[in-house]
């Protein structure tokens, strides 16, 4: 140092230091965007192909319930219900959206914890299985993790979802979506909006976070069974003709 | 601070970049999969599930 330290250098280091610390902090935020819309994917592409390994090993190990001797199942019967309840975080069912080009079938697990639905999409313990009179309640991110449900405004009324167990194809029709508070919980209930009621319709209901990059509001998408067939029958009215 | 670095880097320009890229890949690198999956069950972004309003 040649020369004393004057009060300007001193505010000048303060000042250089702010400078850097507040673009350092904007880099990181910036950051945090790629991990959430970028990272979190790859973290659940991977859980998503372990998970689609797993229910291919164990559908195709499982005993099917099938009569030796019955070569063709009665035609028109239909698969029971997914009847045992699966183990929390684990893959027991494939949910398929044909309705949705190229949205590649997404491994769906048991739980809608956080650490579950880094995984794929959920389904909320206690709520119907696939099949079963009740209510299906399915919840999924829309922009992060995979984004299962990211296309979900897309659906319309009409639209096929297909939920693929060991033994059966369940295929869910739309029948509307709307937009409720986060604390609606009555979406949830077996009759939706009746916790008493007895039910006796087959819905499905998907969740997820409204708008997109929010978490103010969240989407229901609602559907109800249409058709019901054996894994042994070959692929669903609305799969077929997909490859 | 990014000049203190720079400078405390050893191994001249070329020992310099590389000291900087290795620091700045760990620094994301411990971002990316120790402090941000820490942070973000904190933030409201990844709700996507209806649940009764939190208490009090």
């Amino acid at each position: 140092m040649t020369r004393a330290r004057t009060a300007g250098d001193v505010v000048r280091t303060f000042l250089r230091g702010l400078g850097q610390t507040m673009i350092t902090l904007g880099v990181v935020v910036l950051l945090f965007c790629v991990y959430e819309l970028q990272v979190t994917g790859l973290v659940t592409a991977r859980a998503q192909d372990q998970a689609n390994a797993q229910l291919d090993r164990t559908w195709s190990e499982a005993p099917r319930q099938v009569v030796p001797g019955q070569t063709t199942p009665s035609p028109g019967a239909s698969p029971a219900p997914a009847s045992v309840t699966p183990i929390r975080g684990d893959a027991f069912a494939r949910l398929h959206v044909p309705a949705l080009e190229g949205y590649e079938p997404k491994a769906l697990f048991e739980g809608v914890s956080t650490a579950v639905l880094k995984k794929g999409p959920g389904h909320i313990p206690g709520t119907a299985l696939p099949g079963e009179v009740g209510n299906v309640v399915l919840s999924g991110h829309r922009t992060t993790y995979g984004s299962p449900f990211n296309r979900w405004a897309e659906l319309r009324v009409g639209d096929e979802v297909v939920l693929e167990t060991r033994d059966g194809w369940f295929t869910y029709r739309i029948t509307g979506s709307k937009v409720v508070a986060p604390t609606a919980v009555e979406v949830t209930y077996a009759v939706p909006g009746d916790r008493r009621a007895t039910p006796t319709r087959r819905l499905l209901t998907m969740t997820t976070c409204n708008p997109k990059y929010s978490a103010k509001e969240r989407l229901i998408v609602s559907a109800e069974l249409s058709a019901s067939s054996k894994k042994s029958d070959g692929l669903p009215a609305a799969l077929a003709g997909r490859g | 601070m990014y000049g203190w670095i720079w400078r405390t880097l050893p191994g001249g320009l070329a020992g310099k970049l590389l000291g900087s890229l290795l620091l700045l890949t760990a620094v994301v690198l411990l971002l990316f999969f120790v402090v941000f999956p820490a942070v973000e069950p904190l933030l409201p972004f990844s709700d996507v599930t209806v649940e009764p309003a939190p208490e009090g």
